[in-house]
């Protein structure tokens, strides 16, 4: 028997890879929004490996230092050390920012490290590591920076001298590495005018402008200038520890909050990407239901526009078992074409999106079965419409 | 006559109490293997009503229906006589329609072939049969193009060889010449009078036709549901 769905396709094969092609941009569209998802839980899990650490130690009762604000001295790292299992400790600050680069500015997430430490970017693409205590950065490649050029990060500039790739805050801005001390400032640099503002406050306090007391006032402006706190610290355990158990150590002793890469992890995937995994997910659901919505249509319109045909082959004893067929072989052949087309269309845009899009093997394999099963439910109208055919039809009268 | 169709008492009813309307009154005909009759009416006389029942596509209210030989209809026991009447036209009735109708997606060879192929013969047989009738219908020079390639004529001839791939004992034609002018008309019924004599198959053409109403030797005339056979001018067609 021959396949008259097949037969139908290569009559009007143009008509029906353009519809496929539309259906395929749509696919398209739907794969890039389930990319897009992928890229951001990939991009988490990136930052998390890429930082180094086994434990993230953050101000306590806070989230941090990616999902919340966090604040603990700069000192803290000292104790954090001195825990059994602990091997390396480091402060680390997060600050997003504009960072001006020529006459733009670039949104990024600056970056406070200590060199050789945890926190530091784990590759370079080009360039070298920090050498200098002070104004030198290294930045992600996505930020458009080139080596040897200068980006101004508050009141100072800063030379690139390293690129990295991957690392990329879970908001997508991607990352400045800069030494922890320049960071420190840059974090809570006050602005001229507050800083007069405070020392004529200062001055004016009784207290603390004695004048028997001579270097008092000077001491207390110092002190609040020089700035103490970091965002957080990043602790790497040594052979034969465990970060959980490393971890609780923190936690009792240190009156910090600690977390494990699992508990990291489920911070960044499960609470902060939360929102917008669900906002694609709403995406997904809309735009599956309106590529059915269309294959639906397509297929039922091409239905339509066969009836007579259809009664006529009725009249001579096709069965219904054949037409059914037929329809539900050129509702899965429309799909066929529409995800080869829209795997396609994903593969060759991603790249241009700015934030990083991840498509996945198993996702298409996922939205294949979901697209043939779409197109088989939506061939279901027109095969009811063409089993409503009555072959008598075909006969005049 | 044991062959080709015989009609007994066939009436159809359309609707219930006072809104029935008696589409067919006690229709009788019949028609030989290898006849070509005519049936002519006036508008809503019955002929479509008539060739739905032949054609097994709808139920007469009574009657009997007698097809090679073998009674598929009996309103008096129980109505069809099988379950299956896709089969039962697939291969015991051919049609012809005003329209040739062909199935634009396939090929001339194919359109024909498709009834043995439905009827379950392999693909190859099926298709030396479409063969061989399109070469006596003197189209088997477009075996290969599309429906939409042919002409008028060489559709409808085609559709006259679909009308012939399983052999049925009876060919339905309604209004085959009604898009054609004379020459063509009269080259379509002297086809059908060919291969009714070739295929010994009884056809019976619906017609309002005037140009071909003369070339049939047997005439039925059907009016508010009645038939009044009337034996042609005897000129058949040459």
């Amino acid at each position: 028997m021959i396949s008259l769905a097949g037969r139908d396709i290569l009559h009007s094969w143009g008509k029906f890879v353009l519809t496929g092609m539309g259906l395929g941009l749509l696919i398209g569209a739907t794969l890039t929004m389930a990319g897009v998802y992928r890229g951001m839980v990939d991009d988490a899990r990136v930052l998390l490996t890429n930082s180094g650490a086994d434990i993230w130690v953050v101000q306590k009762d806070t989230q941090g230092p990616y999902a919340e604000a966090s604040s603990i001295r700069d000192d803290a790292y000292r104790g954090v050390l001195g825990l059994p299992g602990v091997a390396q400790a480091a402060s680390v600050t997060y600050l997003t920012m504009q960072v001006r680069h020529g006459d733009t500015d670039e949104r990024a997430m600056v970056v406070g490290f200590e060199p050789g430490q945890p926190g530091e970017p784990a590759y370079l693409l080009a360039g070298r590591r920090l050498l200098r205590g002070h104004y030198e950065a290294i930045a992600d490649v996505k930020t458009g920076f080139r080596l040897g050029e200068r980006i101004r990060i508050r009141r100072h500039d800063y030379e690139v001298v390293g690129l990295t790739r991957r690392m990329v805050s879970s908001g997508g801005d991607p990352m400045v590495f800069i030494p922890l001390k320049d960071a420190q400032e840059a974090q809570f640099l006050k602005d001229n005018d507050a800083i007069v503002s405070d020392r004529a406050r200062t001055a004016g306090n009784p207290a603390l402008n004695r004048p028997g007391v001579p270097g008092l006032l000077d001491a207390v402006n110092a002190a609040q200038t020089i700035n103490h706190s970091v965002n957080a610290v990043l602790v790497k355990v040594g052979a034969g520890a465990t970060a959980e158990a490393v971890a609780q150590d923190i936690r009792r002793w240190k009156h910090l909050q600690a977390y494990t890469r699992e508990q990291m992890e489920e911070i960044l995937i499960a609470k902060l990407i939360a929102t917008s995994a669900k906002q694609i997910g709403m995406f997904l659901v809309i735009l599956t239901i309106v590529s059915a919505a269309i294959v639906a249509f397509i297929i039922y319109t091409m239905t339509l526009g066969k009836i007579r045909e259809i009664a006529v082959l009725k009249l001579i004893g096709t069965r219904n078992r054949t037409i059914a067929g037929m329809i539900l072989q050129q509702a899965m052949g429309l799909g066929l074409i529409g995800f080869v087309v829209g795997k396609i269309s994903a593969t060759l845009w991603a790249p241009a999106f700015p934030k990083y899009v991840l498509l996945e093997t198993a996702d298409a394999m996922r939205a294949f079965v979901i697209v043939m099963v779409v197109c088989a439910l939506a061939s279901t109208l027109a095969i009811r419409a063409a089993l409503k055919v009555d072959p008598a039809t075909a006969i005049g009268g | 006559m044991e062959q080709g169709i015989r009609i007994e008492g066939l009436s159809k009813r359309y609707g219930e109490g006072d809104t029935a309307v008696d589409a067919l009154k006690e229709v009788n005909m019949s028609i030989a293997p290898g006849e070509v009759v005519g049936l002519v009416g006036p508008s809503g006389s019955g002929k479509t009503t008539l060739l739905k029942c032949l054609g097994a596509v709808i139920e007469p209210t009574r009657g009997r229906m007698t097809l090679g030989g073998e009674v598929i209809y009996d309103g008096e026991q129980g109505g069809w006589k099988t379950k299956d009447l896709r089969a039962l036209r697939r291969d015991r009735i051919g049609f012809i329609f005003q329209a040739p109708y062909l199935i634009p997606f396939l090929d001339v060879t194919d359109n024909v072939a498709l009834l043995p192929m439905l009827a379950g013969r392999p693909n190859g047989a099926s298709r030396a049969r479409a063969l061989e009738l399109l070469q006596a219908l003197d189209v088997a020079h477009r075996a290969r193009a599309q429906p939409s390639e042919l002409s008028g004529g060489e559709q409808q001839r085609v559709s006259i060889a679909r009308a012939l791939a399983n052999q049925p004992p009876v060919i339905l034609a309604d209004e085959p010449t009604a898009p054609l002018d004379s020459e063509r008309a009269l080259a379509v019924v002297r086809i059908l009078n060919q291969m009714a004599s070739q295929y010994q198959t009884a056809i019976i053409v619906v017609t309002h036709d005037e140009k071909i109403i003369p070339t049939f030797k047997r005439i039925y005339h059907i009016r508010d549901g009645r038939t009044v056979e009337e034996v042609g001018e005897g000129r058949g067609i040459s």
